[in-house]
């Protein structure tokens, strides 16, 4: 640093340097891309503004206790609405989806990208992008007439032989329209994004330390568990995270399979009452007052909310997770 | 054991290999006594590399691969009926052009990730790493940073833990894919050094393009060349000293001295 300096000890005088299109054409093109960029923002940041504005006399009058109470009464004046158990019925059903949806997910990227001969692969690609197609009312569809009445067996016999966990034990005999059933339509939902991006990490894997593995005398389950799945992992929770983003905010497929309850069910996901944010402001917006479409704009706030911190920490943990990949 | 094939520790007789209709190595026949350290030479696309990678069944890996002949390790065929590829590539370990230890794992772990891996027991797994990487000449450099990310090490260190990984599994053959095609000139001293240290308890295998390492290295050498889309042959088969000073065949000649390739 030493060398930079004059004789004269002064430091000398900097040039402005300039990374800026200088082209006319470099200069449009730079123009359109700029104002995109900063206008997708700020539509991020209005949407929630304009949310905030419509939900504020909802969160003025309920404080605190719309987060965390468990009343929505509208035979009072005015309204109580407290949306906890829409909350945590949200997380609970993102959780079941992802405990569910995850293994099938990295069990299929594994098939595409290691295992199956090329044409089955790219058929199985297809496939799970289609299912990534299919609109949420039609999966809610499916989940309702051909899904449910294949699940609640399942549920009954997870009851009979596994009863005495208190997650699988249901005495009320009505097996339908649960959180267990509703879990595995959001895993349905959230296969195919989970699915892409591992088989992407996979892909993008050195192959190098695949041979590695295998001429240490790995075998394909060893290769798998020690090095692909840990080297992957980063990859697999982003995408995992994003696959959570998209279940928090699944409505009209789980309004069709889910019977929502304001009586707070913690674990017990084989019976008939869940939560579920998005669906709840589906069911209600139909006859709602305005304090009411308040109090939906609010939930929509919490939902969106919650969204973006999942966002950010899906990608806190990618960047974190793989060092090596700077 | 069978007693025609003792003299040479591992053999391949008539290896033919190809990448699907693609015939690219025809009757490859050669032997790679203890404790002698082997030298592939050629020009690129010769089938050097292809060839070193069917002598521990990492051949077979790659979709389309076909393969006849055999190849014998004290006599036993690692293409028999019944021969567990797994144990081959326990018997006969690799490195690899490109180091590759693997990023998720401390540098004691990657020295242990082969035990693992096969699922072999072992009690004594500090012992394990010292040696290994003792052996590797790399111990001094890393004892006190054993779990430390094995990326955090240069790449001539990354090289030598590669090999530590390999010797933690007790090979009798280490095949060596070009290992020092992405090192500098000092690490590739030391692994040079390396070689010459192990030869004395193993058979070593190495597929280089760099004559002055063939030279430097090993004690015999094989001469890879494939001719205008016919398979790759071995053209001339020898002592190191007698392939490079003198010869037998033109082409040899040529490529020794530089001409091509």
């Amino acid at each position: 640093m030493a060398a930079e300096q004059t004789k004269s000890g002064s430091t000398p005088q900097r040039r402005t340097l300039t990374v800026k299109p200088t082209l006319l054409g470099d200069k449009v093109f730079f123009g359109i891309t700029s104002f995109t960029a900063y206008f997708s923002i700020a539509l991020v940041g209005l949407v929630l503004v304009f949310l905030l504005i419509r939900a504020w006399p909802a969160l003025q009058h309920e404080g605190i206790n719309f987060l965390i109470g468990s009343t929505w009464d509208d035979s009072v004046q005015p309204m109580v609405m407290q949306i906890f158990p829409m909350l945590w019925g949200s997380i609970l059903l993102a959780l079941l989806g992802v405990l569910l949806a995850v293994p099938m997910a990295i069990a299929l990227a594994y098939l595409i990208e290691f295992l199956a001969p090329k044409p089955i692969a790219r058929v199985a690609t297809l496939l799970v992008d289609l299912l990534a197609a299919l609109p949420s009312v039609v999966i809610g569809l499916w989940g309702l007439f051909v899904f449910t009445p294949v699940a609640e067996g399942w549920s009954e016999l997870l009851h009979k032989t596994l009863g005495w966990l208190p997650f699988f034990a249901n005495e009320t005999g009505n097996f339908s329209r649960s959180p267990f059933i509703a879990g595995w339509i959001v895993a349905v939902m959230i296969v195919p994004i989970i699915t892409s991006v591992t088989r992407e990490i996979f892909s993008q894997m050195d192959r190098d330390l695949i041979n590695a593995a295998k001429a240490l005398g790995g075998g394909m389950a060893s290769t798998l568990t020690r090095v692909i799945l840990p080297t992957a992992s980063g990859g697999i929770v982003g995408g995992t995270l994003l696959g959570l983003g998209r279940a928090l905010g699944e409505t009209v497929a789980i309004f069709f399979v889910l019977n929502l309850s304001f009586d707070i069910n913690w674990f017990d996901v084989s019976e008939a009452r869940g939560g579920s944010i998005a669906s709840m402001i589906l069911s209600k917006l139909g006859e709602a007052t305005d304090y009411e479409i308040s109090g939906l704009m609010a939930a929509g706030v919490v939902l969106f909310v919650s969204t973006l911190i999942i966002n950010f920490i899906a990608g806190y943990i990618v960047n974190r997770a793989q060092p090596w990949r700077k | 054991m069978n007693l025609s094939t003792a003299t040479s520790h591992l053999r391949s007789e008539d290896i033919n290999v190809w990448f699907g209709e693609r015939h690219v190595l025809a009757d490859v026949n050669l032997d790679f006594p203890s404790n002698q350290v082997t030298a592939l030479i050629g020009p690129s696309g010769c089938g050097k590399s292809t060839f070193l990678r069917t002598l521990n069944r990492m051949h077979e890996l790659i979709p389309s691969a076909g393969l006849a002949g055999s190849v014998l390790l004290d006599g036993q065929d690692i293409y028999g009926d019944g021969v567990n590829p797994v144990d081959v590539r326990i018997k006969i370990g690799m490195v690899f052009q490109k180091p590759n230890p693997f990023p998720t794992m401390s540098i004691k772990e990657n020295i242990l990730s082969g035990l693992k891996l096969s699922g072999r027991k072992f009690v004594n797994g500090d012992d394990i790493v010292e040696t290994s990487l003792r052996r590797a000449s790399i111990w001094n450099e890393v004892k006190d940073r054993l779990g430390e990310p094995a990326i955090s090490l240069s790449g001539g260190q990354q090289q030598r833990l590669c090999i530590a990984r390999s010797l933690a599994m007790e090979p009798e053959v280490l095949l060596m894919d070009e290992p020092c095609s992405a090192l500098d000139p000092g690490s590739t001293r030391r692994i040079e050094e390396t070689i010459e240290e192990l030869s004395e308890a193993m058979t070593i295998v190495i597929v280089t393009h760099n004559m002055q390492q063939a030279q430097r290295v090993s004690h015999q050498t094989a001469f890879f060349l494939a001719e205008d889309g016919n398979p790759g042959t071995v053209v001339e088969f020898g002592s190191t000293d007698d392939v490079f000073n003198r010869p037998v065949d033109a082409r040899t000649n040529d490529y020794v001295n530089g001409h091509f390739g």
